[in-house]
């Protein structure tokens, strides 16, 4: 208990005296989840309405497949980033691994489930009426989906907020992608990992409050978004 | 204007439209009247081109719709469909209206005097910024109508549109529903499983049963002259007895109704096995027989009396039911039991195909 209360005022400290190790590997968080999340809503919002809106054999079963790697271990895809970026492997000439933009890749991988996911539930969630009032109105392919995502808007920022969660909180994949280098790929997650295998509870306490801090502010956001 | 030739279309496991051939002329009121489930929500979707036929084809001022969907799209654009749940989109009432025009790609200008006139034409000019899904059940529907007016449609599709709605309600929407083809010559096909509505608004009427368009004409042809006895019965006749024909001369048909000898207007032959169809409320009711033009004059005694609103249902013993008012029953002192004379003319009297 008495960790936890000292954690705590080391939390507040390091935020009001700014220290610039930890503002660092804040924005650098924020940055590279952030950038993960757009990239991945551009993507996979998309995606998901494609795969909504068109009927093709086998569609239950990538729906399925889709469902089943929500669960998807961040250290998998960390392999999976790994052996595609590292030097041997066939992306290896991009010099991507060991980077900020190597780790959003794995971000934007991971959370690609849960975007394609929950875009097909938000869109399954439009009722028949509407979709046939959307058609019946006179709208084209392309518009009859737009106005399909915004009729799901609710539903789908609650997809793009899960995505934010899952990024901003996995460690694995920034682990091995990132390589947790001072300065450079360190991030809120990596580095909690580490001060606790150094035995710094406090500290990683205090980095932990901070990255609950900063999911919470950015879920307050989105949420004020989702209310308009 | 429309015109649909043999369609087919199976639409669910038991459900199935039959051949059906039918022609809407431009600017009528056309109104599809047939039992629930009987498909008319099917078949306004098939005019609307949201699904396609399972054969036959849909023309559209003479072009078969059976074509791409870009064609399609542009004949879609020409119609308007009002389904029988408005479905409203979760923003504003003005949003909800923009709809079809943004999809048409009308300029914001001519978009914000278009809602404010839908909104006008409906009476909800003060409800442009209220949130859709909150408003009750009347006010969606004329939301749902001044979305579908907005457009211009050149063929305005309304399923069931007072459908749950109160009676004031109705009375607002079947009064727009005549005004808009009034003033806009649009041409209206209502689907409606409440046949005095159809009577009502009606320049023609189909009649959807048995799969199939078991009967087009004028309202007084479908409600007094019904083809077969199904027909009558869902037109509310309230008496229709099996019968044969034992004369024809000339047009004037003399039938068998429960040993008394009846006349009528047909074209049956002797011997012909028919129905005999007569509305109740073209029954006279007397307590003496009197000289009149009126061909038919039946002794009989009250067994019923069921009162229905301002009229009471009167069951004679022959049979018949007879529909008048409460005064006309009050001022004949009619009670069961009481003797009375049954009266009709042959006009009035319908032979249908048994």
């Amino acid at each position: 208990m008495n960790e936890i209360v000292t954690a705590f005022i080391t939390a507040v400290r390091l935020i009001i005296t700014r220290d610039p190790e930890v503002v660092d590997i804040t924005l650098l968080t924020l940055r590279i989840s952030l950038s993960a999340l757009l990239i991945g809503a551009l993507l996979f919002i998309p995606l998901g309405s494609l795969i909504h809106f068109h009927e093709f054999r086998g569609k239950r079963g990538l729906i399925n497949l889709i469902q089943t790697l929500y669960a998807l271990p961040t250290v998998v895809i960390g392999l999976l980033v790994f052996l595609l970026l590292s030097r041997s492997g066939p992306l290896g000439f991009l010099a991507l691994f060991f980077t900020p933009t190597g780790m959003v890749i794995g971000q934007v991988l991971l959370i690609a489930p849960i975007l394609i996911g929950l875009t097909i539930s938000a869109l399954s969630g439009v009722g028949k009426s509407i979709r046939d009032t959307i058609v019946s109105l006179g709208a084209t392919e392309r518009q009859a989906i737009v106005a399909n995502l915004k009729e799901a808007r609710f539903a789908i920022l609650a997809a793009v907020t899960s995505g934010f969660g899952r990024a901003i909180s996995e460690v694995g994949a920034a682990m091995m992608i990132g390589g947790n280098i001072r300065g450079y790929t360190r991030v809120l997650t990596t580095t909690i990992a580490l001060e606790t295998s150094m035995g710094n509870i406090e500290l990683s306490l205090a980095l932990g409050i901070i990255l609950i801090a900063l999911a919470l502010i950015i879920n307050i956001g989105l949420n004020k978004l989702q209310q308009r | 204007m429309i015109d649909l030739k043999q369609v087919t279309k199976r639409y669910s496991e038991k459900g199935i439209l039959r051949e059906i051939n039918l022609t809407i002329e431009r600017g009528e009121i056309f109104t599809i009247i047939g039992p629930t489930g009987a498909g008319k929500t099917t078949l306004l979707r098939l005019i609307d081109l949201l699904d396609l036929p399972t054969s036959g084809k849909i023309y559209v001022d003479g072009v078969d719709t059976a074509t791409t969907a870009k064609k399609r799209l542009a004949i879609r654009r020409r119609m308007s469909l009002l389904f029988q749940k408005p479905a409203l989109f979760n923003t504003s009432v003005y949003e909800n209206i923009t709809y079809g025009l943004k999809f048409r790609g009308v300029d914001k200008g001519r978009i914000d005097e278009k809602v404010k006139h839908a909104l006008e034409t409906v009476g909800l000019s003060t409800y442009a910024t209220r949130v859709a899904p909150t408003l009750s059940g009347g006010e969606a529907q004329r939301v749902a109508l001044a979305r579908a007016l907005v457009t211009e449609p050149d063929v305005l599709l309304l399923d069931e549109p007072t459908a749950n709605l109160d009676p004031l309600s109705v009375e607002k929407i079947e009064d727009l529903i005549l005004r808009i083809n009034e003033r806009f010559k649009t041409t209206i096909i209502i689907a409606t499983h409440d046949m005095l509505q159809g009577q009502r608004l009606a320049d023609r009427i189909g009649v959807l049963m048995n799969n199939t368009i078991e009967q087009i004409g004028q309202p007084k042809d479908i409600f007094y002259s019904p083809l077969n006895g199904a027909i009558a019965r869902f037109v509310g006749v309230d008496n229709i007895v099996p019968s044969t024909v034992e004369s024809n001369a000339g047009g004037v048909t003399i039938v068998d109704l429960e040993g008394s000898k009846v006349s009528c207007v047909s074209t049956f032959p002797a011997g012909a096995a028919v129905l005999f169809c007569l509305r109740a409320e073209d029954i006279i009711l007397a307590q003496e027989r009197g000289k009149s033009s009126i061909r038919n004059t039946l002794h009989s005694r009250i067994t019923k009396l069921t009162p229905v609103g301002p009229l009471v249902r009167v069951k004679l013993e022959n049979g018949l039911v007879a529909l008048i008012t409460k005064q006309a029953a009050e001022e004949l002192e009619i009670a069961v039991g009481a003797e009375i004379y049954a009266s009709f003319k042959a006009s009035a009297a319908h032979l249908a195909r048994r």
